[in-house]
């Protein structure tokens, strides 16, 4: 877990979507994945990825949580003592973390009674307090918030692929809609009930992150 | 800056501002929120009053389906004494509160009825102990008064894949067609045992493996409920003479053996609690 903070340095007239800020989004999705390379958020990545449907809401939560946590924490960052900054940020994430609860309850009930104890989990995504406290801490608003959105996006995009795959073999479905048809069934095609098992998401996750490093030299050197 | 940021007064200040200032705003949110959440939580007790009678409906239509199928609703207590026959009341009632009243005589469990393809059903709801929280259900009776036609139950927090398989449907069609008394009239249940440990009959299922907990709970619960509708039908069934008749005269042969077949399920019933 990198813990060291990073920092953009003060450039007054720095455009919105500058080289080095649209870097802060597409790292995460790749080279400092939060996932496959950082191996944050790991476990609800294999409790919630049996379908593709929860998994984007757990997506859309978490990116919720994540850019709006950043944001708080990166305006109150000189207010903040240092000696209780972890409670400050766990109370702003916690806070947060309600919210998505409460309206998941109030607008999608059948989603929020699927995910159940995972919402609140979110609390506990190393993600979040992992970004709160090695980005927001030390950035500015902006910034932070384009932090938030790449590793939110970085985090999300490793779920759908996990659920994709799982969703597939494991109950021929994708998004709750079959899409293997019923004359394969008839052919003697069997689901596989071992991708609706959470070990079938490490190993999941595991081939994507062996597919990263194949691809991405930056990341075998690192290794080095 | 002139304050200084780590002093102890500031950080108790903040502290105090910091929990403030989230207390309101998630106050005010739960305010917002908590009339639709309700609204939600009532539609799936309708969708689960008629799933046990096994009709399935979307959550959202739960609501012009149950207006239409369920006549009447009445609450009993655990003697199967008839408490209320106030609809709105008996849709009301919260089972958590009644089963902590202390006198347990005043308690009321609700008793729904659905007319369905011309037949009448009674649709007991139910609440028990689970292995970390509460469970629930609704099990509908047909007009005779003793066998189960569906069942539906729900949990709070038991653990997937083992005690919160209660929830899915393989569990719940286990139920259909068992009886709650035998053909002498006398309240017998159905027993969450465990597969194997007595032969399948009109009176047991098979429990969870790995929920052993969860199932004991069921099981209680079971007892419990239809403990007390089946008290409730004995009081109304008198009328119908002619329907008991022959069944009385039929079960005479078999009447040592369901005795037995009783005591077995009784016992397996202790080894699983073990």
């Amino acid at each position: 877990m990198s813990t060291a903070t990073e920092t953009v340095k003060k450039e007054p007239s720095e455009a919105l979507f500058s080289k080095k800020r649209l870097k802060l989004i597409t790292d995460p999705l790749n080279d400092s994945n939060p996932v496959t390379v950082q191996v944050l958020g790991i476990c609800s990545a294999l409790a919630i990825t049996v379908q593709l449907k929860p998994s984007v809401i757990m997506f859309v939560g978490v990116f919720f949580v994540v850019v709006m946590g950043n944001l708080v924490v990166s305006l109150l960052r000189n207010v903040i003592p240092n000696r209780v900054r972890i409670i400050a940020q766990l109370v702003i994430v916690a806070g947060l973390v309600s919210i998505v609860d409460m309206t998941l309850k109030a607008v999608q009930y059948d989603i929020s009674k699927q995910l159940s104890v995972f919402v609140g989990l979110i609390i506990t995504n190393c993600i979040v307090m992992g970004r709160l406290e090695a980005f927001a801490m030390g950035n500015k608003p902006w910034p932070s918030i384009l932090d938030g959105v790449g590793n939110a996006v970085g985090y999300g995009v490793i779920l759908v692929i996990v659920a994709f795959f799982r969703e597939l073999f494991g109950s021929g479905k994708l998004y709750g809609f079959q899409v293997i048809p019923q004359s394969f069934y008839e052919m003697g095609y069997v689901n596989n009930g071992f991708m609706m098992m959470p070990p079938m998401a490490l190993v999941i996750v595991g081939i994507i992150i062996w597919v990263q490093r194949a691809r991405n030299q930056k990341l075998i050197e690192a290794q080095e | 800056m002139a304050i200084n940021k780590e002093s102890n007064g500031y950080i108790i200040l903040f502290s105090t501002v910091l929990v403030l200032v989230t207390a309101v705003v998630l106050v005010t949110i739960f305010g917002a929120t908590n009339p639709a959440f309700k609204v939600n939580q009532e539609l799936e007790k309708k969708q689960n009053i008629l799933q046990a009678v096994k009709i399935d409906v979307d959550r959202t239509a739960a609501a012009a389906e149950f207006e239409k199928s369920v006549q009447k609703a009445f609450a009993i207590n655990p003697e199967g004494k008839v408490m209320t026959n106030d609809f709105d009341e008996v849709f009301k009632i919260d089972l958590a509160k009644e089963l902590r009243k202390k006198d347990v005589s005043t308690q009321m469990f609700p008793v729904y009825e659905i007319v369905k393809d011309g037949k009448t059903y009674f649709v007991v709801g139910m609440r028990g102990k689970g292995l970390w929280d509460a469970i629930w259900g609704y099990v509908s009776i047909e007009g005779d008064y003793n066998t189960i036609f569906g069942a539906v139950f729900d949990h709070k927090s038991e653990t997937p894949g083992l005690g919160a398989e209660i929830k899915e449907k393989w569990f719940q069609a286990q139920f259909d067609g068992k009886k709650i008394s035998d053909p002498q009239g006398q309240f017998v249940s159905v027993s969450v045992i465990k597969k194997g440990t007595a032969p399948v009959s009109d009176y047991n299922v098979d429990g969870v493996s790995g929920g052993t907990l969860t199932s004991n709970g069921l099981h209680d619960m079971l007892h419990m409920f239809l403990g007390a509708f089946a008290k409730y039908g004995e009081t109304v069934k008198v009328p119908e003479p002619v329907k008991i008749e022959p069944v009385v005269a039929d079960s005479l042969a078999t009447d040592s053996l369901q005795v037995s077949a009783q005591q077995d399920s009784l016992i397996t019933n202790e080894n699983t609690n073990r």
